[in-house]
Parts: structure tokens; C-alpha cells; sequence
């Protein structure tokens, strides 16, 4: 066609060529869809902006308080107790969350990612049915339930009963060891999902180079699912992280900075839940560490997640 | 396919439907000025919102109760977001009456409501004791008030009971009681270790009494404090232990706790009506139907009672309560 | 081995594949076992926790129990009638927010945002953050910006249903995001190349690819939600209400703060019932699941 390349050629001298595009209802609609679609992700960052807002002003009267090297570096929490004992040390919480966190994950990533590598590649389709929608609904049970279940049960009779381990009443092995039970549905299902979307057309190809269910498992599906089991790894992360009833049932609610998993632990979660219902005052300096704490949580959590995606883009871009 | 998200789309049309019904239903829409006020026999509706402590809260959920047998049109709503939460709550305007097991703050609390204008009553609707009980294997029957100073202040080195008294067991201590954020914390400290959060720390904590109960029974030399009704539901598992303040050893009953002979480990129990709510209709009537039944409210309720005197002047803040309305 | 090296062997006939294979073979076993462990210990442990509430609370249920409201005065005769209309109302609200508010959200990240835009990457990390928040301080937004602030709603059934898809909301955008990515772009791409617009090709190619993976994600979402406590009592829940909600506007109560309430109690008499109300809890969880998971299995997709 002539004119095209006509224009094309005017184009390329500078000439600005002024296509005649009235925008048809389509390209208005397919506009109007992108604005509706950035206004619903653009949702996640007024929560954002939202829970900052609602614990900073607090937070920020708190440190008029408390100063924030105290706050940050302090090692004792006893903010309710009297003047002579207060002290406003957060890191007991930190390491608490940090800890019980760790014993959870220890649990539920190998457990939850065989499960998943079961369910989406060795389990046959009936079994796969039962089996995935009994382990999601395990995902509902309240986390009331898993704290006294650890309490009543796991502590004393399979803990102290079974491995004669000799922990306290309230302890944090019992309450980690539990939520990694909590969190592990989450990322077996996920990772499952993610699995069983890789095509069949890179599993068939491996089986017909010769190679074995297990290579096939782990060195072909596996990577290839790499992002979504990393999905599911952080979903589960940050529900261990972000969990509040089971630890306030069964971990204790004594700050401990210590290393023996047979000893009451409290977590940020389950310090701010405690004292949000508690009787104090509202007002007073204790009750202005629900945000101060709440504030923390949400920062530390946050740069934990920015390194996350960082090291995920890396090797996200490796498989794809 | 056409006919399968036809339905798809029907069953999703259906679903909102059911929501906007089953969360929608057409009962008596509650409106707040409705009947004639004095007379109580008057058909009153409209709704009530109570909120704050946990202790107080089995009474005021038998009071709402009680109360609806008489008014089954005013729907109460009952809360247990704590003493603390209740009153920012409370001098927010958001609820009618504020449940309490301690006195308003005056520091805190009280200027919060003064800045936004809510008036209120203190009335004392019931009593409350601290009971302390051991492990039924421990057999401490009675301690003095110097005696649980020792064993529960901040810097105490006390590891045996056998420390404090050569007659008690020589066994080792293992401490249990509420959390921090905990009112029968704040009051146990200040009536017994002189000051409020005054406690050594090495004990067992949790925000359910009903844990301290069993770890108290499940541990070789528990002991632990909490409200005197957990006790009492737990007699067969727990070792009660009196508490001597000075004139000889004394048993938390409804009696000692009511006439105050159970010392320090007795206190009041509040409800904080505002002067707002108590001009509607009814939140009046509930008021005074509280004041009025306290006795078979606290006994349903398994909470101490007021005593008449007390019940006196109760009533009287109601009055004074309304009679500025 | 590589395909490539066992072509080789095979072509050099080299004897070393057999014990190769058995050595594979080994390690193939063991991996079998190890995963056959996990996954028996997986359901030990939930099969256990699940015992522990249904032997106390089977026998608790009957129609009575589901049809009676909380009662103080004669605790025998406490159900949870309230409990479940609100739960069931809440998950209902939070649901319709939930599916359209994330699956857009989803669709835009995926298909329509450019990795390399600061702003994209920044609700990325927001996300994902959003989704570890300990659900307290989901209650502690409600009642700041909800209950009271700019929306003012007061302490309603609307006020909980909102918190709660604001909590649950990252997940699912989180999982159908990975959905969405498992569709391969040569879907995307042929329906392009047959002259679809990008919406066209959302619509009618990608989303009803990923169905399943977003029934997974809406699944877990509503699990997470149907079990929360703190932020409902945060945002001013009642509880043991002797009334159902009547409109969106009401008071309400839920489930899991009736079961956290009774567990709580001193009257033992109460203990008993609250796991009676958690194997309703559980029952209602599955009729829930039931309709996602059939949705999923209907429109699975096997690339």
C-alpha cells in the first residue's frame, strides 16, 4: 500500500502525522476497565495507608514517652508494672514473634511442600479429590482451637507424656510446633495449585528423555512452579507471623528473651490482642504500646518483605 | 455452556438475595423514642449498648436477660472489650453503659469524657473476690496478707514455700495469674505488694482463668490467683487458701466478700450509665430493674451480691442520675 | 542423569546404567516414604485437633443448640442461633467484597502493570505485607476508620464484614495472581493474534483458566476470615446476643467470639458448648468450601 508508507516516510522527517482516531466504544470501554482495575489495587495501598494512619498518632505520643533506644534495644517488657520495674524493651516481643515464627515454619514448609508434591504429582485423581478439600478445611479450623489443643493436649500428653521433654504449662515449642500445623494447609494447597498448573507438556517430555517420578518431581515441576511455591511460602510465613489467639492461648504471656522452647513466650500478635481487651486505661502510656508495638510489627514485617520480593524477582527470573 | 452460566449467574443473583434477607429480616426495627415514660408495664423497645469488663459481663448478660423476660422489644448488645476499652468506648459516645471492675480513671479517663461532653453515674451493681487457691497436693490452708507479700513481690527470692514458713511444704513455688493488661492483676498488686504492678515476674500468665485453674491443678506446688467464681466452679480440683489480713483467717464466701470481712481481696463492681443514655426510656428502666433484681441478677450470674446498704446507694446514683435528666 | 547422558549410555551400551538406576531408584523411595510420612503426619495431627472438639462437641449439637440464643440464667439451654446468623452474614459480606475487589486487583498486576513501574511494585510489596498483619490491627483500622472517622458505620454487622474482607483481601489477590500467571502466554497470545482486545482476551480466555486457582485462594481466604476473633471484639462485636442481626446496620455477634466468650467462662456448664459451636463452626466452613471446590473441580484446567 502506498499511502502508508508515504506517511511513514513524511514520519521519519520530523512531520508530525496526526493519525484521525476517534476513540471507538471499545477502546473507551478497555480505557474505562484499566482505571476501574488500578482503582481496586490501588485499594491495597489506602490499607496501607489506613493502618499507619490509625497507629501513628499514638505511636508517635508514645515516643514522646519512651525513647526510642530504649524501646528498640531495651531487653525487658514490663510496661504494666510499676514504676520502679517498667521497662519498655521490645525486643523480648520481636524475638518471641521471631522464634515461635521459626519453629512453625520448621514444621510446615517440608511438610507442607511433600504434601503438596504428593498431592500434584504421586496422588491418585480420587485421592487428590478427598484429600485437598479435607486439608483447606483444616485450614478453617479457629486458631482457638489449635491453641487448646496445644494447651491440653500436645503439651502435656505428646510433649511431656510422649517425648518426656519436661515443658511448662504455657510453652513456646508446643505453641510453634502447633501453628506450624495452622500454616500448613495454606502452603500445601498453594504450592499444590501452583504445581499442578505446570504443563503436562514439560513433564511428558522429561518421562520420554528417560528420566525418573522423582527427577521429574523435583527438577522439572518444582522450578517451574518455583513462584507460586514461593507464594505460598510467604502466605505462610506471614500467617505464622500475623498469628494472635493460638499464641495468646497456649505460648504464655511472658516476655522471654531467651533460647528454651520449654518456656512461655509472647509474641507482638498476641501482646497487642491481650492488652487491646485488657482493663487498662485508655490513655495511659501502657495502652499507647498496643501501637507503638503494632507499629513495629508492621515495619519489621515490611522490610522482611521487601528483601523477600528482591530475592524472589532474582529467581523467578532464572526459570522463566 | 450458555445454560450453565445461566444458572451460574442465577445462583449468584440468588446468593445476594438470601444476604440482603436472612441479613435484612423485617423484624421490629428498633426506634429509640417510643412509649410513655414511667410506667414500666409500657411496651418498650429500642436498643442498649453495654460494654467493658469481662468480670462484670456474666452480670450484665443476666440482667439483659432478666430484663428482656419483661421488654422482649429493647435488644441489648452486650460487650467484653475490657474495663479500658469499655470507657474509651464509653466517653466516645458509643455505648449506653460502661461495665467496670475498678473505679474510672481519673487521670486518664476521666478527661476524655469531659472533653466530649458525657456526663456520667457510678453505680455499683456487684461484688467480686480474689480467691487464691494451690495445687490440691499443697496444703497451705491459710496465709497472711505479709505472708502473700513475700511471696509476690517484685525482688522476692522466695523458691519454696517452705521459705516463707517453716510449716508450709517444703515444696518448690510454680506462680500462676492473669496477664498484665489484667484488672484482678492491677488490684491483687495494689492490695497486697502495696503497688499497683508491683510483682515479680518469673510466673505463669494467661488471659483465661480457666488455664491458671488447670495449670494451677496439673502443677506439683501451684498456686495462682484469679476470680473467686473460677474457683468455685473448681472446688473439687483446688486447695483453697484463706487470707488473714490481721484478725484471723478468712474463706472467700459470698458472705465475707459482701461484708468485707474477706480483706483486701474484696472489691466493687460498676456500671457506667451516661446521662445521655439514661434519658431514653430504656436504658431508665433497665437501670432501674438492675437495682431493683441485683440480688437474683448476681445470683444467676454466679457474682456476689450487694449488700442492702449498698444496694442503697445505688439506687440513689441512679436517681441522681435521672433525676438531672 | 541427564536425558542426554542416558542417550548416550544407551548408545555406548554402557553397562554403569543399572546401577545407576538402582541408585535412583533408592533415592526415589525415599523420597516416596519421605512424602508418604509428611503427608500421615500432616492429617495425625489435624486428625487429632479434630477429635479433641468434635468428641466434646458432637454431643452438645441438636436442633435446640442451633436455634437457641446464649443464655446466662439457664447456661443448658444456650445455642447459637445469633452466632451463626451473624457468622454466615459475615462471611457473605465479606465474600462479595472479597472475589471482585481481589481478583481485579489480580488481573491488573498480572496483565496490565509494568513490573518495572515504581508504583506497581510498590503495591506489590504492600500486598504482601497486607497479608502478615496480625488481624488485631486490622481491628484496630476498623474501629479507627470504619466504626468511626470517615465512614462512621458504628459497631455494625457491616463495619465486621468490611475489617474482614480488608484482612483477607491480600490473600486471595496473592493466590489469584499465581492463577493468573499459570494460564501460558501462548493462550494469551493466540487469542491476540485472533484479533481480541486485551479485556477480550481476560475475560473469556485468562480468567476462565484460572478459576481454579482462585476458587484456592477465595477458599482460604474465607477460612482465615470465618475463624477471626480479635478484630471483630476490636471493632465492637457483641456477645452471646439474644437477638439476630436484622439488617447491616445491627449489632451483631459471630461464632468464633462466642466460642472464645464461653471458653473463657467460669461456669463449665459453657466450656462443653463452645465445642459444640466450633463443630458448627466446622460444618458451616465446609458447606462453604463444598461450592468453591465444586467450582474448581468444574472448570479445572490441566495446560
Amino acid at each position: 500500500m502506498a499511502e502508508p508508507r508515504f506517511a511513514a516516510a513524511h514520519g521519519a522527517r520530523g512531520v508530525r502525522i496526526e493519525l484521525n482516531r476517534t476513540p471507538s466504544a471499545r477502546s473507551r470501554f478497555e480505557s474505562a476497565i484499566k482505571v476501574a482495575l488500578m482503582a481496586a489495587a490501588a485499594l491495597s495501598v489506602i490499607t496501607t495507608v489506613l493502618i499507619v494512619g490509625s497507629l501513628l498518632f499514638e505511636t508517635i505520643e508514645f515516643f514522646g514517652e519512651v525513647p526510642v533506644g530504649d524501646f528498640l534495644f531495651g531487653t525487658e517488657w514490663t510496661p504494666q508494672f510499676s514504676q520502679a520495674q517498667q521497662s519498655f524493651g521490645v525486643l523480648p516481643l520481636v524475638w518471641g514473634t521471631i522464634y515461635l515464627s521459626l519453629i512453625a515454619l520448621v514444621v510446615a514448609i517440608p511438610l507442607g511442600l511433600l504434601s503438596a508434591v504428593y498431592l500434584s504429582e504421586y496422588a491418585p485423581s480420587r485421592v487428590r479429590k478427598v484429600v485437598k478439600p479435607v486439608l483447606e478445611l483444616l485450614a478453617g479450623v479457629p486458631t482457638i482451637v489449635f491453641g487448646y489443643f496445644a494447651l491440653t493436649f500436645f503439651s502435656p500428653e505428646v510433649l511431656n507424656g510422649v517425648f518426656g521433654i519436661g515443658v511448662g504449662v504455657f510453652n513456646g515449642l508446643g505453641a510453634g510446633l502447633i501453628m506450624g500445623l495452622l500454616v500448613l494447609p495454606t502452603i500445601a494447597s498453594v504450592g499444590e495449585d501452583a504445581m499442578s498448573a505446570v504443563p503436562a507438556s514439560l513433564r511428558e517430555g522429561a518421562f520420554g528423555l528417560g528420566a525418573s517420578k522423582l527427577q521429574v518431581s523435583l527438577r522439572i515441576v518444582f522450578p517451574a512452579a518455583l513462584s507460586g511455591i514461593v507464594a505460598a511460602l510467604i502466605l505462610g510465613a506471614s500467617r505464622a507471623v500475623g498469628e494472635t489467639v493460638l499464641v495468646l492461648v497456649a505460648g504464655g504471656q511472658t516476655p522471654n528473651l531467651g533460647l528454651d522452647p520449654t518456656e512461655s513466650f509472647q509474641t507482638m500478635a498476641a501482646y497487642i490482642a491481650a492488652q487491646a481487651r485488657g482493663d487498662i486505661p485508655a490513655g495511659s502510656i501502657e495502652y499507647l504500646t498496643i501501637f507503638a508495638v503494632g507499629f513495629t510489627l508492621f515495619v519489621m514485617t515490611l522490610a522482611l518483605n521487601f528483601v523477600s520480593i528482591r530475592l524472589v524477582r532474582k529467581y523467578r527470573q532464572v526459570y522463566e | 455452556m450458555r445454560i450453565e452460566r445461566l444458572l451460574l449467574v442465577l445462583a449468584m443473583v440468588a446468593s445476594l438475595a438470601f444476604v440482603a434477607a436472612a441479613c435484612g429480616d423485617d423484624e421490629e426495627e428498633g426506634n429509640g423514642a417510643a412509649a410513655a415514660s414511667g410506667e414500666t408495664p409500657e411496651e418498650l423497645s429500642g436498643t442498649i449498648r453495654i460494654d467493658g469488663s469481662s468480670t462484670v459481663y456474666p452480670f450484665a448478660q443476666a440482667a439483659a436477660e432478666l430484663f428482656n423476660e419483661e421488654q422482649p422489644g429493647v435488644r441489648i448488645t452486650v460487650g467484653q472489650s475490657g474495663t479500658g476499652g469499655g470507657f474509651e468506648k464509653f466517653c466516645a459516645g458509643e455505648t449506653d453503659i460502661s461495665d467496670a471492675s475498678r473505679p474510672i480513671d481519673e487521670e486518664e479517663e476521666v478527661p476524655v469524657c469531659e472533653k466530649n461532653a458525657v456526663e456520667f453515674g457510678e453505680v455499683q451493681v456487684a461484688n467480686d473476690g480474689i480467691a487464691i487457691a494451690t495445687n490440691k497436693g499443697l496444703a497451705i490452708e491459710c496465709m497472711t496478707t505479709d505472708q502473700l507479700a513475700q511471696l509476690w513481690e517484685p525482688e522476692s527470692k522466695v523458691a519454696r514455700y517452705s521459705d516463707i514458713d517453716p510449716s508450709f511444704p517444703d515444696v518448690p513455688v510454680a506462680l500462676f495469674g492473669p496477664g498484665t493488661d489484667s484488672g484482678t492483676f492491677e488490684f491483687f498488686t495494689e492490695e497486697i505488694t502495696g503497688e499497683e504492678g508491683a510483682q515479680r515476674t518469673d510466673y505463669e500468665a494467661s488471659e483465661d482463668d480457666n488455664q491458671l485453674v488447670t495449670g494451677v491443678a496439673g502443677t506439683e506446688g501451684g498456686l495462682g490467683y484469679f476470680g473467686l467464681s473460677y474457683y468455685e466452679a473448681n472446688t473439687d480440683k483446688l486447695n483453697e487458701v484463706q487470707v488473714d489480713s490481721g484478725d484471723g483467717c478468712v474463706a472467700p464466701t459470698t458472705e465475707t466478700v459482701q461484708d468485707g470481712s474477706y480483706a483486701p481481696l474484696s472489691r466493687p463492681l460498676f456500671m457506667y450509665p451516661s446521662k445521655e443514655a439514661i434519658a431514653k426510656p430504656q436504658v431508665k428502666a433497665f437501670m432501674d430493674f438492675v437495682i431493683a433484681n441485683q440480688q437474683a441478677i448476681a445470683e444467676a450470674a454466679q457474682i456476689v451480691p450487694l449488700t442492702s446498704e449498698q444496694a442503697g446507694k445505688a439506687g440513689s446514683a441512679v436517681k441522681s442520675l435521672e433525676g438531672g435528666a | 542423569m541427564t536425558g542426554a547422558q542416558i542417550a548416550a549410555a544407551a548408545q555406548r551400551q554402557d553397562t554403569v546404567i543399572p546401577r545407576r538406576r538402582g541408585r535412583e531408584a533408592a533415592a526415589g523411595r525415599l523420597f516416596t516414604g519421605l512424602m508418604y510420612g509428611a503427608v500421615g503426619l500432616a492429617f495425625l495431627g489435624l486428625g487429632a485437633i479434630v477429635r479433641d472438639f468434635a468428641s466434646d462437641g458432637v454431643p452438645v449439637l441438636s436442633w435446640d443448640f442451633l436455634t437457641s440464643f446464649p443464655s446466662r440464667i439457664i447456661p443448658a439451654s444456650s445455642g447459637i442461633e445469633s452466632a451463626i446468623v451473624g457468622t454466615v452474614c459475615l462471611m457473605l459480606i465479606c465474600a462479595v467484597l472479597v472475589v471482585p475487589l481481589g481478583v481485579m486487583t489480580a488481573v491488573y498486576l498480572e496483565e496490565y502493570a509494568d513490573p518495572n513501574r515504581w508504583f506497581n511494585r510498590l503495591i506489590e510489596v504492600n500486598i504482601q505485607n497486607l497479608a502478615g498483619v496480625p488481624s488485631v490491627v486490622y481491628g484496630i483500622l476498623g474501629l479507627a476508620f470504619i466504626v468511626r472517622g470517615p465512614l462512621s458505620l458504628g459497631p455494625v454487622l457491616l463495619a465486621g464484614g468490611i475489617t474482614l474482607a480488608l484482612l483477607v483481601l491480600p490473600v486471595v489477590i496473592i493466590v489469584a495472581r499465581e492463577a493468573i500467571r499459570a494460564v501460558p502466554p501462548s493462550i494469551r497470545e493466540g487469542s491476540l493474534a485472533l484479533g481480541a482486545t486485551q479485556w477480550q482476551t481476560i475475560w473469556r480466555q485468562v480468567l476462565p483458566g484460572s478459576i481454579a486457582g482462585i476458587a484456592t485462594g477465595v477458599i482460604l481466604a474465607l477460612s482465615r476470615a470465618i475463624g477471626e476473633t480479635a478484630p471483630l471484639l476490636v471493632v465492637g462485636a457483641g456477645v452471646s446476643l439474644r437477638f439476630n442481626p436484622d439488617s447491616l446496620t445491627s449489632s451483631f455477634t459471630a461464632l468464633p467470639i462466642q466460642i472464645f466468650s464461653w471458653t473463657q467462662d467460669a461456669d463449665q456448664e459453657f466450656v462443653t458448648r463452645a465445642a459444640g459451636a466450633i463443630c458448627v463452626l466446622m460444618i458451616i466452613l465446609l458447606l462453604m468450601n463444598s461450592v468453591a471446590i465444586w467450582l474448581r473441580t468444574r472448570y479445572e484446567q490441566k495446560w
